[in-house]
């Protein structure tokens, strides 16, 4: 639970400034952007995610580093799933 | 048994290693605690006590969230449960988690309403499609899971949306390390500080660790290269005398911390009086409750929850090693009743429980041995 997961903003979304798209290895899906209010991400900036929700932002070589960590912990499978399931599995 | 080869950067792991002998003399002992349950499942699954000489002790702390949940609210949360209009939400990491009449997957498969939701804004909306249900999300983590929970609440909140609540279970770190600290049996030289923890709180809070309690303290990535140079530098501040808090998680952590998370955290939660935790005891002030503010959508509000106390199984010593004063195998069941296929604690349901971690450590140097420990 404490090894959040890196993902690249793809879209935010004009009806609802607290959501965006992230881009996990190919899966997109919606998060949380809240609890960034105070320095917005914007497209194409990487963020860490934790339970759905951004917690930081990040730079593009500290996210591919916690992406490859992530895969050599033995936690790409389960973090992955985690992601497929925001938004109740669907997009 | 890891190389030093198969890591990334080995020479600069190597040359950190190499400095941590040349810092740690064989003179005297150090007991180092990883606050973080993410820290021990890194540790353990690096190897990156073989890299230590056998003078450092690495102590894990307490912060794996399932962990220190005694078994009490896991069974008052079920209770609601068996509500039948009550749909329980969770995270994948409890559904394990045995309570005294079973884990929430053993409630789902006698037929109770219960579902895994990655992040509570999915329990919200698991409520949103179900309005003639009432949806009940229990909620575990530290400070790094608490914004989210808040978040989610003032949505609900601002919605108006009446079939959801939050059943809070979260605690707060700080606490708990001075409950350590506290701690007559717990001897510990310095801590690695908790990562993700910290982006939400940042490192002021861990200053009365240094300048009261005159221990050193890094808050730590979790790259194998990370927590070695954490290692270097608290092993530095004791050989000069020093005790203080050291950002080595500049690209994630912000020294302020995240201030629209706490400001989340602030007009939801409340601070309890106390808090039980499993091998630490009551706790004071070491848990968040929902504010009057936010009574409706508090499950112990709207729920009559038993308030049940259990002592975990005899044989199972899970509190000794959540303290450290047990390592994970000197637990009786270590391996034997207690595996990651049939926990009885909760140590050995998550992946950053020390149990789970050390077992599948073990497993992976020596599968004889717990396999013939496991007969």
């Amino acid at each position: 639970m404490c090894l959040a997961i890196p993902g690249k903003i793809v879209e935010l979304l004009h009806e609802d400034r607290d959501t965006a798209v992230i881009d996990v290895l190919g899966v997109r899906r919606r998060i949380d952007l809240g609890l960034l209010a105070d320095d917005p991400p914007v497209t194409g900036d990487w963020v860490l995610i934790h339970v759905g929700f951004a917690m930081s932002k990040i730079s593009e070589v500290d996210a591919l580093d916690q992406l490859r960590m992530l895969t050599e912990l033995g936690e790409q499978e389960s973090a992955m799933e985690e992601v497929q399931g925001y938004g109740l599995g669907g997009p | 048994m890891r190389f030093v080869d198969e890591f990334r950067q080995p020479e600069l792991i190597t040359r950190t290693a190499d400095e941590i002998r040349r810092l740690a003399g064989p003179d005297r002992h150090y007991r180092f605690m990883e606050v973080c349950g993410g820290h021990t499942h890194a540790i353990y699954r690096f190897g990156l006590m073989d890299l230590l000489p056998p003078n450092i002790e690495l102590v894990h702390g307490p912060g794996c969230p399932v962990c220190v949940l005694p078994m009490g609210r896991i069974d008052d949360g079920l209770s609601i449960a068996e509500d039948p209009n009550v749909i329980f939400a969770a995270f994948g990491d409890m559904m394990r988690v045995p309570g005294t009449h079973g884990s929430p997957l053993e409630y789902k498969a006698r037929g109770m309403d219960v579902r895994i939701v990655y992040s509570p804004s999915d329990a919200l909306k698991l409520a949103r499609n179900n309005p003639d249900k009432h949806v009940m999300f229990f909620a575990i983590g530290f400070e790094t899971t608490a914004p989210s929970t808040a978040l989610t609440l003032m949505r609900a909140k601002a919605e108006g949306l009446p079939n959801f609540s939050v059943f809070c279970n979260h605690v707060t770190i700080i606490p708990a390390i001075r409950a350590i600290l506290d701690s007559p049996d717990m001897r510990i030289d310095a801590f690695i500080g908790p990562g993700h923890v910290s982006t939400v709180i940042g490192c002021r809070p861990y200053g009365w660790i240094a300048s009261d309690a005159g221990k050193p303290i890094a808050v730590s990535g979790f790259e194998p290269l990370d927590v070695l140079q954490s290692i270097v530098m608290l092993l530095r501040q004791l050989k000069d005398g020093k005790a203080i808090v050291e950002n080595n998680y500049k690209r994630v952590v912000p020294w302020e911390g995240n201030r629209a998370a706490l400001k989340a955290i602030g007009e939801v939660f409340e601070i309890r009086p106390y808090f039980e935790w499993r091998g630490l005891g009551f706790i004071s002030q070491s848990a968040l409750r929902l504010k009057e503010s936010y009574a409706q959508w508090d499950a112990e509000k709207r729920f009559s929850v038993p308030g049940i106390r259990v002592t975990d199984p005899k044989a199972a010593q899970c509190g000794e090693v959540l303290k450290g004063v047990l390592k994970p195998a000197q637990c009786k069941l270590f391996a034997k009743e207690c595996t990651p296929e049939h926990p009885i604690g909760a140590l050995m349901v998550s992946s950053e429980g020390s149990c789970a971690a050390y077992y599948s450590y073990a497993m992976r140097k020596s599968p004889e041995l717990v396999q013939m420990s496991s007969v």
